[in-house]
């Protein structure tokens, strides 16, 4: 171990390095990473805080909030659905091209948010390959909150699967062929001895993708069309206030996103240090 | 498809079918949708879209601007890395927490706060006023987000595998004479090499597809302060579907050939441990 090593005088730095490299370490993580966050909330009570709940309970302000909730609420669902369909598949069973599918299932990692927007306008968009079908039957997806939940899904796609897949492979299949010797059906196996194994790593991912939904910018930016009080969320108000250089507006909906980044990170921390073990194999 | 014979376990038609259909439908028909578009263009039409002096100068901000921000983030993430795992200090749990930040924080706010920051008014932006250096909505402002939101690829990556480096090799060196310094370039170094490279790739694949953190910093001077994102949404906004689509595919292509690069080296890594 490290931490062993460490004690030993040849093996180590001496105390003024330490002391140095710790210094410029913090140094970098308070200017770089706690800076910003206190300028968040800093900027959002500067003209006081009448003035920041005024900003919070401004008609635009809430609708953002409410279909914020209401995207997050459709898509982790789907999320976790098909997250755990698809850990179960890999996890579970061998079959050719597994590789393949796992590396197609973190695809959307690697797309510029702005990309990911774009495809679906490319789709659904009034000269879209689909679009002119679904607007003739009165459906609107793009500047509508059905492409800002399409959107969404893409970006989060990964999330719960990617968490669950090392976990389940880690944790084999011997649980579940007892089960099935035990004359228990596949649902039942699912929710009495795989579900129980991995709920805190699904619920590690479900946190990583509500935060992501909640946050997309650039993907839900492409196709919502900024329409106010309709189809802008939380992260586009923000955006919307800061270009009238309503300031206080902007960073007051940026504070409430701040504290569920926060809300996520502590969550994320507690469950890494008190089931770190369960949720092990994935590091 | 035939699962692994002797497996009972029941649901793989199930679960494959339905992991199938949604990928299919969320992921790869959208995605085969940009290059059907791309390759409905013609030749002439994709280079004059994709490559036109504006869009190049938004590559060269983009590329370079990732490539300089994960740069810096390499010789961050490392001190950041190395003090988490071989150091004791106060505070040390709570550092590591944080550094998780840029992952969890919505990317428009990152932004914001940051122009705040780093703007002629702001805590730092003022102090580097006075040495006469522009941070906010000028090319180093594009950098400084990118940084901001690339720093955890770097230590997430390198950190385990600094975890997991036997002490043995150092002992020996160091029984054998060597000074610290040589043991850290001799001996440690290249141990975590193929975890910084990672760490690197990611966080340029990372700051290449940026947007929301740095729209608001760059000040979005065309040919000056402009990412090829950002030009993607202007070139939509203007209903120019095609010019859209073309610098998107290219920005596509140059994610793919990272993540190319990223899976290699991690290949070659395993590969490595398991003959070692």
């Amino acid at each position: 171990m490290a931490i062993q090593t460490s004690n030993r005088r040849s093996l180590t730095e001496s105390r003024w390095i330490r002391a140095t490299l710790v210094g410029l370490a913090l140094l970098i993580l308070f200017v770089f990473l706690l800076l910003p966050l206190f300028e968040v909330f800093g900027a959002a009570l500067a003209k006081g805080v009448d003035a920041y709940i005024k900003a919070l309970n401004s008609p635009d302000t809430r609708s953002s909030i409410r279909l914020t909730l209401v995207v997050a609420a459709i898509v982790v669902p789907l999320n976790v659905v098909v997250g755990v369909t698809a850990a179960w598949c890999v996890a579970k069973f061998d079959f050719p091209g597994k590789s393949v599918l796992v590396s197609l299932i973190d695809l959307p990692f690697s797309v510029s948010p702005v990309v990911s927007g774009l495809i679906y306008v490319l789709v659904f968009g009034r000269h879209g390959w689909l679009g002119p079908w679904f607007l003739d039957h009165g459906i609107h997806v793009i500047f509508a909150v059905p492409g800002i939940v399409l959107a969404t899904f893409f970006v989060t796609f990964p999330f719960v699967a990617r968490e669950l897949i090392p976990l389940m492979e880690a944790q084999g299949t011997e649980e579940e062929e007892a089960a099935v010797v035990l004359g228990a059906g596949g649902w039942s196996i699912f929710r009495r001895v795989t579900l129980p194994n991995i709920k805190w790593g699904l619920l590690y991912g479900v946190l990583l993708c509500n935060a992501r939904a909640m946050g997309e910018f650039g993907a839900v930016s492409v196709v919502s069309g900024h329409i106010r009080g309709l189809t802008t969320t939380m992260p586009l108000q923000v955006e919307i206030y800061y270009n009238e250089y309503n300031f206080v507006g902007a960073f007051a909906v940026a504070s409430l996103l701040a504290f569920l980044a926060l809300v996520t990170l502590i969550a994320k921390t507690v469950l890494e240090r008190r089931y770190g073990d369960e949720l092990r194999s994935e590091r | 498809m035939n699962p692994n014979k002797s497996s009972v376990i029941p649901g793989f038609g199930l679960t494959l079918g339905v992991t199938l259909f949604a990928l299919g439908l969320i992921v790869l028909v959208p995605l085969a949708t940009l290059f059907f578009r791309t390759a409905g263009m013609g030749w002439d039409g994709f280079v004059t879209a994709a490559f036109s002096p504006r869009v190049l100068a938004a590559y060269r901000l983009s590329f370079g601007g990732a490539l300089a921000a994960a740069s810096f983030n390499v010789v961050a993430g490392l001190l950041v890395a190395w003090v988490l795992v071989r150091y004791e200090f106060p505070g040390r749990r709570l550092a590591d927490a944080i550094v998780d930040l840029p992952f969890a924080l919505p990317t428009a706010v990152a932004g914001i706060a940051l122009t705040a920051i780093y703007g002629p008014h702001g805590a730092i932006g003022a102090m580097l006023g006075v040495l006469g250096i522009k941070v906010a909505f000028t090319p180093l402002g594009v950098i400084v987000a990118m940084m901001f939101i690339g720093l955890p690829f770097v230590v997430r990556t390198v950190q385990p595998v600094l975890q997991d480096l036997d002490g043995e090799h150092e002992e020996a060196a160091a029984s054998l004479g060597a000074n610290r310094l040589q043991v850290f370039t001799r001996i440690i170094l290249p141990s975590i090499a193929p975890a910084l490279l990672t760490g690197f790739a990611l966080a340029f694949a990372r700051g290449l597809g940026e947007y929301g953190s740095v729209i608001f910093i760059a000040g979005n001077m065309p040919g000056v302060s402009e990412i090829a994102p950002l030009l993607i949404v202007t070139k939509l906004e203007q209903y120019d579907y095609a010019g859209a689509t073309a610098i998107a595919a290219v920005m596509l292509v140059a994610a793919f050939a990272t993540l190319l690069v990223i899976n290699t080296i991690q290949k070659l890594r395993r590969d490595r441990v398991v003959a070692g």
